[in-house]
């Protein structure tokens, strides 16, 4: 294998990439699924939305303390995470990170056809999904009819900043995404209100520094309130009411940017035909498969009796899994149980030997 | 056992008795009051567990520190009373604490 980079990413790959398994999710399960795989000669790529791997441990608390991982009486997410990149590294896992699994189909030979909202291709033997609590996503500020603006004067992203020249545009939040696109945005924007809730930033002291001498100079106008409410018609708003110390206001605003942050949802894990219980994929607990021979799910997004969403069940999880990956991978191959401590094959794979 | 009352948007309250050294948060989980998502599970990382400390209790209860400042940015329609439950411990010197649910967890 000429896997020699371990974060190939995007879209570039002439054709699809053949591999014999796809990992969705680079979360703790998703990451000892890398090994428990490895050691049984099952290569894998690995695919996230986030830009790095950990998942909800990277995400929502790498400096969280965690207590329950057996032999490590305190750990924090980050060195969780980054203890698993250094464990999984002999079986150089291909990395394609800020990328969704969108589509996953059954092909006529009994692969899987992956493809990602990047246009990334893969046709797997066999897939683990790993994903959590489910993909991170933009929060979506609870304003009644902001979906029907969604995409069309409602953005949680800008991919062109060309295409927010001349609008009144109104970036809400205080960190370094809401600064960032502050900055970026003014030059081209007719009007550019900043709204946050306090006159503190998360976001860089250089980037706050930067908005406030644009404040100065009146190319940014900083408004310190909470937005309550939005008008407009057919998806195009015109403005917002916004709750101020003084009392309500209503600015002008044919573009948002709201920047709240992330949440977790199933996402297109949902329309891939998997039996579901309360958005958790069903699995059985010999092999944690799907209903869907050669589709497994582990870790937090799996459910069956008596499961606990704990990251050493999901450690349990992937190592049965890669039990009966096996079986699918090599049919023909004879899988012999062995332990890492005196296998001199498996130490060759770990290259301790 | 230190008493905590939820008072909903509409209205509708309900009182429960917590043990000192959870936190209001989990106490809300226990006691299956709505309006308390704790999507993260007390990690101090997501504000779906927003309340709004009821102005009487606001000096006992004492301020956000600035990590849940920052994070209360995620949260809807912050007041000054707004308080991340999952970052309130219970103790004798809240029995009797009121919080308000908010209309919209995000």
């Amino acid at each position: 294998m000429a896997e020699t980079n371990p974060t190939v990413s995007g879209a570039d790959a002439a054709g699809p990439i053949e591999t014999d398994a796809v990992i969705i999710g680079a979360g703790p399960c998703g990451l000892f699924a890398v090994f428990e795989l490895g050691l049984l000669d099952i290569r894998a790529h690995v695919i996230d939305i986030l830009d790095r791997p950990g998942g909800q441990c990277a995400e929502l608390y790498p400096e969280k303390p965690i207590y329950d991982v057996p032999a490590l009486p305190v750990v924090t997410g980050q060195e969780l995470t980054e203890r698993l990149m250094e464990q999984i590294k002999p079986f150089s896992p291909v990395f394609h990170f800020s990328e969704r699994i969108d589509s996953l189909n059954k092909e006529a030979d009994g692969r899987f056809r992956l493809v990602t909202d990047a246009g990334t291709e893969f046709i797997a033997k066999v897939v683990v999904i790993a994903a959590g609590g489910g993909s991170f996503t933009p929060k979506r500020p609870p304003l009644n009819g902001i979906e029907d603006y969604e995409g069309k004067s409602v953005f949680y992203s800008v991919r062109k900043i060309e295409s927010m020249r001349g609008h009144d545009i109104v970036i809400v939040g205080g960190g370094d995404s809401a600064l960032d696109w502050t900055l970026n945005l003014a030059p081209v924007a007719k009007s550019l209100t900043l709204i946050h809730r306090r006159d503190e930033f998360r976001a860089a002291p250089h980037s706050v520094e930067k908005m406030r001498k644009m404040v100065e100079e009146a190319s940014v106008r900083l408004l310190i309130g909470q937005v309550t409410g939005i008008e407009g018609s057919n998806g195009q708003l015109s403005a917002l009411d916004v709750k101020t110390a003084s009392g309500q206001e209503k600015i002008a605003c044919t573009a948002m940017l709201p920047f709240f942050g992330l949440t977790m949802k199933l996402g297109p894990v949902a329309d891939w035909g998997l039996n579901l219980h309360e958005n958790l994929i069903v699995v059985d607990t010999e092999r944690f498969e799907t209903n869907e021979h050669g589709i497994f799910a582990i870790g937090d997004i799996n459910t069956y009796a008596g499961k606990l969403k704990l990251i050493l069940s999901g450690f349990h999880e992937a190592a049965l899994m890669a039990q009966a990956a096996h079986k699918i991978v090599y049919p023909d191959k004879k899988l012999m149980f062995q332990y890492t401590t005196s296998s001199s094959s498996l130490q060759k794979k770990l290259g301790v030997k | 056992m230190t008493k905590i009352t939820f008072i909903q948007p509409d209205g509708d309250s309900q009182t429960v008795d917590a043990e000192n050294g959870l936190t209001v948060m989990e106490a809300a989980k226990l006691n299956d009051i709505a309006g308390i998502e704790a999507e993260c599970g007390g990690a101090c990382a997501c504000a779906t567990c927003h309340v709004y400390v009821d102005d009487a209790w606001r000096e006992k209860v004492g301020k956000a520190t600035d990590m849940e400042e920052d994070m209360l940015d995620f949260a809807f329609d912050v007041r000054e009373g707004s308080r991340l439950s999952c970052q309130i411990k219970i103790s004798d010197a809240i029995d009797g604490l009121v919080v308000r649910v908010p209309a919209k967890q995000f």
